[in-house]
């Protein structure tokens, strides 16, 4: 097949000019198209797209994280130590037996529309997130609350008998079924936020797409593109803007840890907060960078047994898998970014509490707990299964590998042998909740800066137990603990149930003490402070400009 | 008349699809609300269950989401509660379909001329290096070839942003991504498409009545070649348009192809049947593109 020259020639040039063309109208329409925002003063990679802003709804970190610019409660969580301090609220009194509070609201006090914030909205947005129309997953925040669980249920249909009243436009009384140690700490929590009752009256479930959106928080919700960005801008009407660090802050939804990195690394954004947006392969690099920082948190990686199942049923044979795991091992082999080895469930720093020890790597006695139980060097114990999830981001690798080496640390020491049976994430749920596995990877972390929410969950029949464990001694003991107002006897009580949990029963193997790990020059970003509860209220953080 | 009835004929199809979304999600275990931390009651996942009609019969549900469809809705999201199907839609189809159409066009400019010319110049030393590199191109996927061109023209040489959807700049290397595979292919089909239209009766017998080689080639034996490309283009079309996950989430861009993976990961019921719906319209509109194309390439097709 032969061409004319002529032809070659003339095909080639009609070709490039063609495409030439095409190409240049096609840039200029989409230059045409491309949005054009100031840019922000802050850019910060938040993790996983926000499922909702509704602070009534949301139960994520991403989720809190900008919630909390937009709304506040009663008290507001110290940008340095995470504890409660005087949000909308100024000042309160506990009554002498803890059950009785009385909230006096700031006068000063505006949405960012201009309309005022008065006690009988504080009323509105509690007894609207207990509505059961509403449909909020942690309504259990505010059943501390009295007849708050029953109107939850619908049980009581009267709003007006759940504990928390308007006594006169500035002052609010909540009354308590027990005195509640953390409550303060729960009026931080989003769940107990003020939110507009106009707008959602009038707009039900749409109500956050509402432009202007008021807000009670220190910033105002300038635009929410799904998977684009969130972009929060100061609220000149907060009652403490003069302390609000910037102007104008995006928050970007980023789902992949290597995507993230580069951006940062590129300077496109400033901080990057979301543990699970760190790339495992390259702990090893990153966690010698003066800009990566891991601090303690309030999350605990564990292992649940299923009791219901022999031979886990026999606490010999639990607590002998327990002291054959080796955890400095873990962290240092796998996790790698500053993890503790972990013996007891409730993490250290805790206010107010002390952790009882946990058992601790003992081969020895390991062996020998599992003979006493009559599998002496492993024989006759049947082959179990370990669950575990198939996860986003950087901690799919982290389950699958501990889990390795898991069955390893088993084989090795008492000659028992497991079955590793990943699953998707909402398979892996069920399984758990209907106690369909032997071993079970998991994690908890803390709601609340309080050993409750670590230890609430292991008591006979909550929902959060998925172990089968049934143990009427610490169910005593944490109801005891619940009702009493003494700190130093209720930590007793907490250490007392902690340590039938972790060393006498062990229906759990707790592992390693989660770190939160952020990314930020401090040279270049001021106020994000390290905390339990890896919280950072946005109105405290800015950039230094240098010149 | 005919594409009237293949109109009409689709309605029912598109209701059988839905019915089948509808209750193979439901079928998958677990459910949206379901989460690492039961709630304090249980209660409360009753209340939910009941606030999203979950907790009626199947066909109940499927009778009350086929009258909102009616109306054009397509329901909330199970997963972004504050956010509605359409919304979704909304949002995310205009930035899939720019990144689509851009890959598309960038698949067929590359694949058609790389075709082109290697069937022109088959046996040259042009049409060894334009197959292996269409080859190339097939075989690479796209989780494999969008970090590698990231790394190069982004982080090394910094010529283009690494991710994010801003700028025209933000799209090229998206566009190049997801387009090179489609491209290969496209160049492969336009290959193969023109040395067996070389060979046909009807470019012999325009050789024959003493037509110029250039005339020829574009005239007679391209339009021959394109057939299959064109019968390609459908399906491709509707691929490039509902996004990709892998490039979208990689690049992060705002696109609806991280919806159309993670809603049935999630358990977003009302997300999955409703992304499962505008695919299957878009893949039964632009077939019948494809064929009313087909009429307007090919002479000797003709619908009855």
């Amino acid at each position: 097949m032969t061409f004319s020259k002529r032809a070659r020639r003339f095909g080639s040039l009609a070709r490039f000019c063609l495409f030439s063309c095409g190409w240049v109208s096609v840039w200029l329409c989409l230059s045409g198209c491309v949005r054009h925002e100031p840019p922000a003063d802050l850019t910060i990679i938040n993790g996983a797209e926000p499922e909702s802003l509704d602070p009534a709804i949301i139960t994520g970190q991403p989720e809190l994280r900008a919630v909390q610019g937009l709304f506040e409660g009663l008290t507001r969580l110290d940008p340095k130590t995470a504890r409660p301090i005087p949000g909308l609220a100024e000042r309160w009194e506990i009554s002498p037996d803890g059950l009785v509070y009385l909230f006096h609201l700031r006068t000063n006090l505006v949405w960012s529309t201009g309309e005022p914030i008065r006690s009988d909205d504080l009323v509105y947005s509690w007894i609207r997130a207990l509505n059961p129309a509403t449909g909020s997953d942690y309504a259990g925040q505010l059943f501390y609350l009295k007849n708050a669980e029953d109107f939850n249920a619908g049980k009581i249909k009267d709003p007006a008998r759940v504990g928390v009243h308007a006594v006169d436009p500035f002052t609010v009384r909540v009354e308590l079924n027990h005195p509640t140690a953390f409550f303060l700490d729960l009026c931080a929590f989003p769940t107990l936020y003020v939110v507009p009752r106009q707008t959602i009256e009038s707009h039900g479930d749409r109500w956050l797409m509402v432009r202007p959106l008021p807000s009670s928080g220190p910033y105002e919700l300038a635009a929410w593109r799904l998977n684009d960005k969130i972009r929060l801008k100061k609220n000149p009407r907060y009652w403490d803007a003069a302390n609000t660090q910037s102007e104008i802050i995006d928050l970007l939804p980023v789902g992949s840890p290597i995507t993230s990195l580069n951006l940062y690394e590129n300077g496109q954004v400033d901080i990057i907060w979301d543990k699970d947006l760190v790339p495992v392969e390259l702990l090893d690099v990153l966690q010698h960078r003066p800009d990566f920082h891991s601090f303690n948190y309030l999350g605990t990686y564990f292992i649940r047994f299923n009791v219901t199942r022999k031979p886990f049923d026999d606490p010999r044979v639990r607590r002998a898998l327990a002291m054959a795991v080796d955890k400095n091992r873990l962290v240092r082999k796998i996790t790698k970014a500053g993890e503790r080895p972990a013996s007891h469930l409730v993490p250290d720093g805790v206010a107010h509490y002390t952790s009882p020890v946990g058992l601790e790597y003992d081969p020895e006695q390991a062996r020998q707990l599992l003979s006493e139980a009559g599998y002496p060097g492993g024989r006759n114990f049947p082959r179990f299964n370990y669950i575990f999830n198939a996860a986003a981001g950087g901690a799919a690798k982290i389950h699958e590998n501990v889990a390795i080496e898991l069955q390893q640390m088993w084989r090795d020491t008492l000659g028992v042998e497991m079955e590793l049976k990943q699953l998707e994430w909402k398979v892996f749920l069920g399984a758990q909740s209907r106690l369909d596995y032997d071993a079970s990877r998991s994690s908890w972390v803390g709601d609340y800066n309080d050993p409750q929410t670590f230890l609430g969950m292991f008591t006979s029949g909550d929902g959060n137990n998925r172990t089968g464990w049934k143990n009427q001694t610490y169910d005593a003991l944490i109801r005891e603990a619940g009702e009493q107002p003494d700190q130093d006897l209720r930590a007793s009580l907490f250490q007392r149930a902690e340590a039938l949990l972790v060393r006498d029963e062990a229906p759990i193997v707790p592992l390693i003490f989660y770190v939160g790990i952020n990314y930020f020059d401090t040279n270049r970003i001021q106020g994000v402070y390290q905390n339990l509860l890896d919280s950072h209220p946005l109105q405290s953080i800015r950039k230094i400009h240098k010149p | 008349m005919y594409f009237l009835r293949r109109l009409a004929f689709s309605i029912p199809l598109l209701l059988v699809i839905s019915a089948l979304a509808f209750v193979l999600v439901r079928l998958a275990p677990g459910g949206p609300f379901d989460r690492d931390r039961a709630p304090a009651s249980p209660e409360i996942e009753a209340n939910l269950r009941a606030k999203y009609h979950l907790d009626e019969p199947i066909w109940k549900q499927y009778a009350r989401y086929v009258g909102d469809l009616a109306h054009g809705d397509f329901g909330v999201s199970l997963k972004y509660r504050n956010h509605t199907v359409n919304d979704i839609i909304a949002q995310g189809l205009p930035v899939s379909m720019t990144l689509g159409v851009l890959a598309f066009g960038f698949a067929l400019a590359v694949g058609l001329t790389v075709g082109f010319i290697t069937a022109a110049r088959r046996g040259g030393w042009e049409d060894y290096v334009g197959s292996f590199l269409s080859m190339l191109v097939v075989c690479v996927p796209g989780f494999v070839l969008a970090p590698l061109l990231v790394l190069v023209f982004a982080v090394k040489l910094k010529w283009l942003p690494v991710a994010l959807w801003d700028s025209p700049w933000h799209m090229v290397l998206p566009v190049v991504a997801l387009g090179l595979y489609f491209a290969g292919k496209v160049a492969r089909l336009t290959r193969e498409g023109m040395l067996s239209a070389m060979q046909s009766e009807c470019v012999t017998a325009a050789r024959a009545k003493g037509l110029g080689e250039n005339t020829l080639l574009f005239r007679h034996a391209f339009r021959l070649a394109v057939l299959p490309v064109v019968s390609y283009s459908g399906p491709m079309l509707a691929d490039l348009l509902t996004g990709s996950f892998i490039i979208e989430n990689i690049f992060q861009i705002p696109g609806i192809g991280v919806f159309l993976v993670n809603s049935s990961l999630n358990r977003d019921y009302t997300v999955v049947v409703g992304l499962a719906l505008l695919y299957a319209v878009l893949l039964v509109g632009l077939n019948l593109l494809v064929d009313a194309a087909y009429t307007w390439l090919d002479p000797r097709v003709k619908y009855e």
